[in-house]
């Protein structure tokens, strides 16, 4: 089994939290600083959550110029499995490789709590084995995580099964109570909620585990 | 030649503005009444080195687009001439 890669910017976070949790599940992880351009050895990514190039002019507006995201962009071209959490999220959407925008939240405040988030769509490496309507505790922890989008991209996402989690209590104004989307192949997939902080019932919650799971499955299968 | 210019960085209208509805809500307690549609932004300031003013908006224009604004929530307006 080859390993993920899971990206490193200046600023990230979250990324021992990351391998930590891939290691839980049995899937080998490395990081891989931002300035590497070659990813070929990576089955699948993932860019983690922080605060990338210090979050300065709008989270992922920087980051989205590291040397590193052109060979994201391939990797997503090519069909491999590619998961932006949180910071990851907003990266993946400045840099194009998912529609839309994250904007500050409607009440502007940092929020930091477990939210329970439901499936909206198996169609996505990291919902594939989850049913539709299944409901997950899932921790949030983000200032701009207000998912926005036209009325066209909208409907888009809506009727091509691309809207994978929603929030069951809206908590930051996103539109249409979007948690996380994929693209239209699925294979690439953002969401706000961090499920590698939701491994272990002890701490919480283990409804993460299901989510990363299928994510890992699916840099296998992606082979 | 060298010129002097601004980028003006606001959310696109539609787009809800969540700090500039806090700053409009609280300025009532300071007595200011009739002060409607406030919007917060961002501003830019640099130089560019062109060959005419038009040329120098022109790379400004380009670079708000591209880096300065986000166009999915954002708007870019260039302004010239801020020595």
């Amino acid at each position: 089994m080859r390993p993920v890669g899971v990206l490193v910017f200046p600023g990230s976070n979250c990324e021992h939290d990351v391998v930590r949790a891939l290691g839980d599940l049995g899937a080998p992880a490395e990081l891989v600083w931002h300035a590497q351009t070659d990813l070929s050895g990576y089955d699948g990514l993932v860019l983690p959550g922080g605060f990338a190039h210090g979050d300065y002019l709008r989270p992922g507006a920087l980051a989205r110029f590291s040397p590193v995201m052109g060979a994201v962009a391939e990797a997503a071209a090519q069909g491999r499995p590619v998961l932006g959490i949180c910071n990851g999220f907003q990266i993946l959407t400045e840099a194009g490789l998912l529609p839309g925008a994250l904007r500050q939240n409607t009440g502007l405040t940092f929020i930091s709590r477990p939210v329970t988030v439901r499936v909206a769509s198996s169609q996505s490496v990291l919902t594939r084995t989850t049913a539709v309507g299944t409901r997950l505790v899932i921790p949030i922890n983000h200032f701009s995580g207000a998912y926005t989008c036209d009325d066209a991209t909208y409907a888009r996402l809506v009727e091509g099964g691309q809207v994978v989690l929603t929030y069951e209590d809206n908590p930051n104004g996103s539109r249409g109570d979007i948690a996380g989307i994929a693209s239209a192949a699925g294979n690439v997939v953002g969401l706000m909620p961090h499920p590698e902080r939701a491994m272990s019932s002890l701490l919480g919650s283990a409804d993460g585990r299901g989510l990363l799971q299928s994510f890992v499955e699916s840099t296998v299968l992606a082979r | 030649m060298e010129f002097a210019l601004q980028v003006d960085v606001t959310l696109r209208e539609g787009i809800a503005d969540p700090a500039g509805a806090t700053i409009e809500r609280a300025l009532p307690a300071l007595g200011f009444s009739g002060v409607h549609r406030v919007r917060a932004g961002k501003t830019f300031l640099f130089t560019v080195e062109a060959p005419d003013a038009a040329a120098a908006r022109a790379i400004a224009a380009d670079l708000a687009a591209r880096l300065l604004s986000n166009p999915v929530i954002e708007d870019a307006r260039v302004r010239g001439d801020v020595s």
